[in-house]
């Protein structure tokens, strides 16, 4: 068995901070229903109310701006969705400006509920990204046009951890008249968000990517916003959306911001140097590696590195054996035969994405860690090369050594 | 509550992936009598075979590899050296990826397609020792039949799809862009797409 247990796979998905634990343990004896007028009703709607409160707070948005929702993927799909209403009762304009623009790294589910859309008659437009994942403003100059709708763009990329300037593209957006959405699932509590800074009409938020439960999110709508709810049905949530208040998972991710605002300042700089140990330690003892994303607008937790000549699922699995959980852009760890559509938009060829690996850090992360892994990783990349056809004779990177 | 499941993969092949048999050490090749290599580095998975045959029986009495790809295509290749040793030519020549599967104690239906650049490996390396030795009559070349005309779609294209997920007559169309011209060849692709589906998944 592995000497460590070392968990670098934050972006996936995060454990609960102990002070969340603490508060969904004492909730699950408040069961009542926040839509009760008795006094089980009355404490589970002032607890919710609190939480949508800290939420609020944490991003600089008002309480009646928050909507509790099911996932961060519910949330993306609601605000996508606004745009295939056939009448304008809701939407008003809608039928004008049916087209939307996203981007070619965003999460699958926007990209398949785009793909979606554009079967329902939407006009989707796809930007492109540079190498390191940002997105082409000048290109986003030349699609905005008075068809335009929605602009969906995400905050940090989860593959590659790549920061977009949002400020300046929803400025762009709104003065050629569409919406501004962005899904900040990755980046709220990991650097500072505040609404009214960014300009955004529409942001996604995510519970258990930042020590919080899984199965619940946050959709920030700005006030005056035309709004439809996907889930329909109940007055919950100012009739936005409908499904009594998963009350447990709400308090989870009230506590969850709550502590990020007090964790987040400081973590930050200690992520950032993490990183900067694993960078050069990787860099120093393994050759022909290739890091992605940006090298200093991205997420402080992550670090994306391709292995030429070595296949990421194996580099997994053999870590894993190790103790050390992360993850892969490769095509064989997603039972699909394409390796990860974020890494092939910034161009990296596809043997580059099929040997990728990604390290997310988190709060619970420390040096001890990184040295583990350090300690491990040349000699796993080293026994794969060893049996890798990418290295013999004739081969493609043995003429470049 | 349940603790960490073990791997999508067999105790078999997980060991094969952790002591894998049989790799070829270094770059040299040459006091090998077959060389065989399939796939390629862009698609995610890369098999060489080399092998060394006793003349006389034509008998395969080593086999050695180099993989570049998942878990299951290490795996695959380095049992796959193991059960070819001692055999005839002829006998390792129609080792098919079923076999190997089996040997290997099963895989994920979405790991069939990793495995199958072994035997394929090991067919190229078998005809080049044939061509080497001047015995080119031998080579077999793997025979395929053009299905759908319009775009040039073999029943081993078809097969390859079916490895690789396809389970209906729209995937295949999906992955092969068979009978999406004229449509002729639609009910023979159907026969051989429920035929491969038996043969390599038993439905």
């Amino acid at each position: 068995m592995a000497d460590m247990k070392v968990y670098f796979d934050n972006n996936a998905t995060t454990p609960l901070h102990p002070e969340v634990k603490k508060e969904m343990i004492a909730a699950m004896e408040m069961f009542g229903n926040p839509s009760s007028m008795h006094s089980y009703g009355r404490e589970a709607r002032a607890n919710v109310e609190n939480a949508r409160r800290k939420v609020a707070d944490f991003i600089g948005a008002t309480e009646k701006e928050i909507i509790f929702v099911g996932s961060g993927s519910e949330a993306n799909n609601t605000v996508l969705s606004l745009f295939v209403c056939g009448s304008s009762q809701c939407i008003p304009g809608s039928k004008m400006r049916s087209s939307i623009i996203t981007t070619k790294i965003e999460h699958p589910c926007v990209l398949e509920t785009s793909e979606c859309l554009g079967h329902r008659g939407v006009r989707v437009k796809y930007l492109d990204v540079d190498q390191y994942g940002k997105v082409d403003l000048d290109q986003l100059a030349g699609m905005l046009a008075d068809d335009v709708g929605l602009v969906s763009i995400m905050m940090a990329n989860n593959e590659i951890g790549t920061l977009q300037d949002i400020e300046t593209i929803s400025k762009m957006v709104h003065a050629s008249g569409a919406l501004m959405h962005t899904d900040a699932v990755q980046a709220v509590g990991k650097v500072p968000v505040n609404v009214s800074k960014l300009g955004i009409d529409f942001l996604t938020i995510s519970a258990h990517k930042i020590y919080g439960p899984k199965g619940v999110g946050a959709l920030f709508v700005k006030k005056g916003v035309p709004y439809c709810p996907l889930i329909r049905g109940g007055h919950q949530e100012l009739g936005r959306r409908a499904g009594t208040e998963n009350t447990l998972g709400i308090l989870g991710l009230g506590k969850a911001v709550e502590m990020r605002a007090i964790e987040m300042p400081e973590e930050e700089e200690r992520l950032l140097e993490l990183k900067y140990i694993l960078r050069n330690g990787i860099e120093e003892s393994i050759d022909d590696i290739h890091f992605n994303g940006h090298p200093t607008d991205a997420l402080a937790s992550t670090l994306n590195v391709s292995f030429t000549g070595v296949e990421g699922e194996a580099i997994l699995l053999y870590l894993d054996i190790e103790g050390i959980a992360v993850s892969t852009g490769s095509a064989c760890a997603s039972g699909s035969l394409d390796p990860s559509h974020v890494l092939l938009a910034t161009g990296v060829d596809a043997e580059l994405a099929h040997g990728s690996i990604r390290f997310s850090m988190g709060r619970e992360s420390s040096r001890k860690e990184v040295d583990y892994l350090l300690n491990v990783l040349p000699g796993i990349i080293e026994r794969i090369r060893n049996m890798s056809t990418a290295y013999i004779k004739g081969g493609l990177h043995a003429a470049g050594r | 509550m349940l603790q960490a499941g073990e791997w999508a993969y067999s105790e078999t092949l997980k060991e094969h992936f952790m002591n894998p048999k049989n790799i070829l050490q270094g770059e040299n090749t040459d006091e090998f009598d077959g060389v065989g290599m399939e796939g390629n580095l862009q698609c995610g998975d890369q098999m060489m075979v080399v092998i060394k045959v006793d003349k006389e029986k034509e008998v395969i009495t080593d086999c050695q590899w180099k993989t570049y790809g998942c878990a299951s295509a290490i795996a695959s290749t380095s049992i796959l050296s193991e059960m070819v040793k001692g055999r005839t030519l002829d006998e390792a020549f129609h080792i098919s990826p079923k076999e190997v599967a089996q040997a290997l104690g099963g895989l994920p239906d979405h790991k069939i397609h990793c495995s199958v650049l072994g035997d394929k490996a090991l067919r190229a390396a078998i005809n080049n020792y044939y061509t080497r030795n001047g015995q080119e009559d031998k080579v077999k070349k793997e025979q395929s039949k053009v299905i759908c005309q319009c775009m040039s779609i073999t029943d081993h294209d078809i097969e390859d799809a079916v490895l690789e997920g396809a389970r209906t007559y729209f995937e295949l169309q999906e992955r092969t862009k068979l009978g999406t011209v004229c449509g002729q060849c639609k009910e023979e692709a159907e026969v051989l797409l429920e035929k491969f589906k038996h043969i390599h998944f038993g439905v």
